[in-house]
C-alpha cells in the first residue's frame, strides 16, 4: 500500500526518531512510504485559537500537499484529529482528505489488520495515555493497548489514564499553572511502571517537561518507537 | 454585578499554589461524583437518553414564547401568581416588594444558583430579613460568607476538617465529630427557622408549561420544608427551565438525578403546582412563581451559544473536567464556573464581561460526553475564541504570531527554516526570555529538540 506521512510540526522537531520509527515500521508492515516535502503545519494552533481564517489557509495548504495520496498516516492523534474533524468543519464538508487520513495505530489496525506485531516488548510496565482528540474525537480507546499488548507488553492500569495532560497548545501558556497542576495530576498517579506510552508528541512534551522539572525521572517513548521496539526484536512478524 | 472573571489566570494560580486543599477536595469529591454519573449512564442506555433530552429541550427552546404562555395560564388557574422579571434588579424589586407585602422578617431558603445570579441574599439583609441557607453546603458557606463554588456541591472545595472546625466554634459540636453527626447539628440548627419563617424562597428545576408545575429535586428535604411551612413561597425560574408536558418532566427528573448524583432519582422531588387550596391544607397561602429573563433572550437569539440554554445545572461538566477539578468554582470570578459557565457566561454577561473564560479549556472534551443534554461545550467554547479574536479581546502578540504561522505554513520553505530556528532557539536559554516559552518555562523544563529533523533524516534515508 502507498502511504504518506504526515510528520506533524512537533515529531518533525521534537520527535524526528519516532517520526523515522513511524517509516522503518510502515514499510515493516509491506507498505511504500512517502513524505512530500512541501507539507508544513495542519493549522491546529490557529483553529483552537479561533483564527478560523488561518486555520482554514492551512487546512488548503494541507489538503493540497496531499491531494494525490491515496492514504495519509499521522503519528499524532490531536493532528490527525484536526484532518479528519476540524477540515470538514472549517471547509464546509468538502475535505475528502478526511476520509483518507489515519493515526498511526487507527491505521495498523483498522486499515492494515495488523495487531499482532512482535514481541518486542515482552515483560515491559507500560502505561498509556490516552490523548483526548483520539479517544473523543476519533473514538480510538482500545487501539494503542491492543497493539502494545500485541508486542508483549504489560499494560498497567492507570486511573488518569484517560485525563487531559493539560497541554492544549496555547492553553499551556495562557492558563500554565492550571495546566501545570493537570499535568501533576497524571504525575502523580503514576503505577510502577517501564515507560509511559503516547500517541501525541505534545502531550509528551508537556508531560515530559513538567516530569523533568520535577525531577521524576519518568521515561516517555513516543507509540510509533514503542511499536517499532515491539515489532523489530527478534522473531518480530508481521 | 462586577464579576471577578478578568482575574481568572491569576486567581487559578494563586489557588493552585496557596491553598492546596482546595484542590484536593475538588478533585477528590468531582472524581467520586463522575465514578458515580459514569455507573450510573452504563445502566441505561446513556445516549438514546440524552438524545431524547437533547430534542425535547430544543423543541421547547425554539416554541419558548407558547410555553411560558402556557405555564403562565396553568399557574393561574392554580391560584398561583406569576411575575416576570427582565433583569436582576426587577427580579430583587419583585421578591422585596412581597416580602414587604407580608412583613417578612425570616426567609429560609433552598440551593438555588439563579438567586445567586441575581445577588438576593444581600439585597434581602439590607432590608433588615433574615436569610438563612438550607441546603447543607450553602449553610456552610454562609457560615464562612463565602459564594458556592460548585452548581450542586457548593462547598466542594472544603474539607471535612474545615467544616468540623466551623461546627465545633458556631455549633459546639465535637472536634471529631463524623460527617452525619455534623449534618444533624446543622439539622436541629434549622429546624426552629423553618417553623418562624414568614417566606420560603427555591428555584426550580423544571416548570412543566401543561400542568403549571415546579419541580424541585433535593436530597436533604430541606426544599420540602422551606417551600411547604412558611406563608409565602416564592420561585424564582430562569425562563430556560420550561419543559412541555408531565411526561417530559418523568424522564428529566431521572435523567438529572444520574447526571448529578449518579441516582436513579433525587431522594425527594416536589412537585408544587400553586397555594394551599383550602386553609385547612398543608402548604403556603401563596406561591409566586418569578420568570427570569436575565440575559437568557440574548443567549437564545445567539447563532451557536442558544444550545448552552438546554443546561440541567447538574454540574456534571465540572465533575468531569480537569481543568475545573485544579481550583473548583472561584477562580471563575462569577456564579456559573468550570465548562458551562465558560460558554454561558459570555452569552449571559456579553463576551468582553467573560473574558477570558472561553480559553480556560484545554478542549479535552469531557464535558460533552457527561453532559445529559449534550451542549457541545468544545464547539461553543470555540465559537466564543471566534468571536473574542475577531473583537481584538485577545493580545496582540497572540494575534500576530498565529498570523505569522499561517503565512509561514503556506509558504513551505520559509516554514522550513524558521521551524528548524524556532525549535533549535527554544531548546537554549534565549527561551525564556521568549513571551509564550517563558511562561512553558515557569512550571515545566524546556523541550529538547531532536539533534537532526525528521526532514534532515529522510533525506539522508532511514533505514
Amino acid at each position: 500500500m502507498n502511504v504518506a506521512l504526515f510528520v506533524t510540526c512537533l515529531a518533525d522537531h521534537y520527535f524526528a526518531d519516532a517520526a523515522a520509527d513511524t517509516v522503518r515500521l510502515l514499510r515493516h508492515l509491506g507498505c511504500t512510504v512517502s513524505f512530500p516535502e512541501a507539507q508544513t503545519c495542519c493549522g491546529q494552533p490557529a483553529y483552537n485559537a479561533g483564527r478560523q481564517g488561518e486555520a482554514l489557509r492551512m487546512a488548503r495548504h494541507t489538503i493540497g500537499v496531499f491531494e494525490d495520496a491515496d492514504a495519509v498516516v499521522v503519528p499524532s492523534g490531536s493532528c490527525a484529529t484536526m484532518v479528519k474533524k476540524f477540515y470538514p468543519r472549517l471547509t464546509g464538508g468538502t475535505a475528502t482528505l478526511a476520509d483518507r487520513t489515519f493515526e498511526l495505530g487507527e491505521f495498523i489496525v483498522h486499515r492494515l489488520g495488523v495487531t499482532e506485531l512482535g514481541d518486542g516488548l515482552a515483560g515491559r510496565r507500560i502505561a498509556i495515555h490516552q490523548g483526548c482528540h483520539a479517544l473523543r474525537e476519533l473514538r480510538l480507546e482500545s487501539e494503542p493497548a491492543t497493539l502494545l499488548e500485541g508486542c508483549g507488553a504489560e499494560i498497567v492500569p492507570w486511573e488518569a489514564h484517560d485525563e487531559c495532560c493539560g497541554f492544549g497548545g496555547l492553553f499551556s501558556v495562557k492558563m500554565t499553572a492550571v495546566s501545570a497542576a493537570m499535568a501533576d495530576r497524571k504525575l502523580d498517579t503514576l503505577p510502577e511502571i517501564d515507560w509511559v506510552v503516547s500517541g501525541d508528541g505534545g502531550c509528551v512534551l508537556q508531560l515530559d517537561g513538567r516530569s523533568r522539572a520535577r525531577e521524576m525521572g519518568v521515561e516517555f517513548v513516543h507509540l510509533a518507537t514503542a511499536l517499532w521496539r515491539g515489532a523489530a526484536a527478534p522473531g518480530g512478524a508481521r | 454585578m462586577p464579576t471577578g472573571i478578568r482575574d481568572y489566570p491569576a486567581r487559578a494560580r494563586e489557588i493552585i499554589r496557596k491553598d492546596p486543599l482546595v484542590r484536593e477536595s475538588v478533585t477528590g469529591a468531582t472524581i467520586a461524583f463522575d465514578e458515580k454519573r459514569r455507573r450510573s449512564y452504563a445502566e441505561i442506555d446513556a445516549e438514546a437518553w440524552r438524545r431524547w433530552a437533547e430534542g425535547v429541550k430544543n423543541h421547547t427552546l425554539t416554541h419558548l414564547d407558547r410555553y411560558l404562555t402556557e405555564a403562565e395560564a396553568r399557574l393561574e388557574a392554580n391560584g398561583a401568581e406569576v411575575h416576570w422579571a427582565e433583569d436582576a434588579a426587577e427580579a430583587r424589586e419583585i421578591v422585596m416588594e412581597l416580602a414587604q407585602r407580608h412583613s417578612v422578617r425570616d426567609v429560609v431558603k433552598g440551593k438555588s444558583m439563579l438567586t445567586e445570579e441575581i445577588d438576593l441574599n444581600p439585597a434581602l439583609e439590607r432590608a433588615r430579613i433574615d436569610v438563612l441557607e438550607t441546603d447543607l453546603g450553602e449553610f456552610i458557606l454562609q457560615l464562612f460568607n463565602e459564594p458556592p463554588s460548585h452548581i450542586l456541591g457548593p462547598a466542594i472545595h472544603k474539607s471535612l476538617q474545615q467544616v468540623r472546625n466551623l461546627f465545633t466554634e458556631v455549633l459546639r459540636t465535637d472536634s471529631d465529630a463524623d460527617p452525619d453527626t455534623l449534618a444533624q447539628a446543622a439539622r436541629e440548627a434549622l429546624s426552629d427557622v423553618f417553623i418562624r419563617a414568614d417566606m420560603g424562597i427555591t428555584g426550580a428545576n423544571f416548570l412543566v408549561a401543561e400542568t403549571g408545575t415546579v419541580a424541585l429535586i433535593e436530597n436533604e428535604g430541606n426544599i420540602r420544608l422551606a417551600t411547604s411551612l412558611p406563608r409565602v413561597h416564592v420561585a424564582i425560574v430562569g425562563i430556560e427551565k420550561l419543559l412541555p408536558r408531565m411526561t417530559d418532566l418523568a424522564g428529566f427528573l431521572q435523567l438529572t438525578a444520574r447526571a448529578a448524583t449518579g441516582q436513579p432519582i433525587g431522594c425527594f422531588v416536589s412537585l408544587i403546582q400553586g397555594p394551599a387550596l383550602h386553609p385547612e391544607d398543608d402548604g403556603p397561602e401563596e406561591v409566586h412563581v418569578i420568570l427570569v429573563d436575565n440575559g437568557r433572550t440574548d443567549v437564545l437569539a445567539h447563532e451557536h451559544a442558544w444550545e448552552a440554554l438546554r443546561c440541567l445545572r447538574c454540574g456534571a461538566c465540572l465533575n468531569v473536567c480537569p481543568v475545573y477539578r485544579q481550583t473548583g468554582g472561584h477562580a471563575y470570578g462569577y456564579v456559573y464556573s468550570g465548562p458551562i459557565g465558560s460558554v454561558l457566561d459570555p452569552g449571559l454577561l456579553g463576551l468582553h464581561e467573560a473574558m477570558p473564560l472561553p480559553f480556560a479549556s484545554s478542549l479535552c472534551g469531557a464535558c460533552f460526553d457527561a453532559c445529559p443534554v449534550r451542549i457541545p461545550i468544545p464547539e461553543l467554547l470555540l465559537e466564543w475564541r471566534r468571536e473574542a479574536q475577531e473583537a481584538g479581546l485577545t493580545p496582540w502578540k497572540e494575534r500576530a504570531a498565529l498570523a505569522g504561522l499561517a503565512g509561514m505554513a503556506t509558504r513551505p520553505g520559509l516554514y522550513r527554516a524558521a521551524g528548524k530556528l524556532g525549535s533549535r532557539l527554544a531548546g537554549t536559554g534565549m527561551a525564556r526570555s521568549l513571551p509564550m516559552l517563558g511562561a512553558w518555562a515557569e512550571d515545566r523544563a524546556l523541550p529538547k529538540p531532536s539533534r537532526r529533523t525528521f526532514r534532515e533524516l529522510w533525506r539522508a534515508g532511514i533505514e
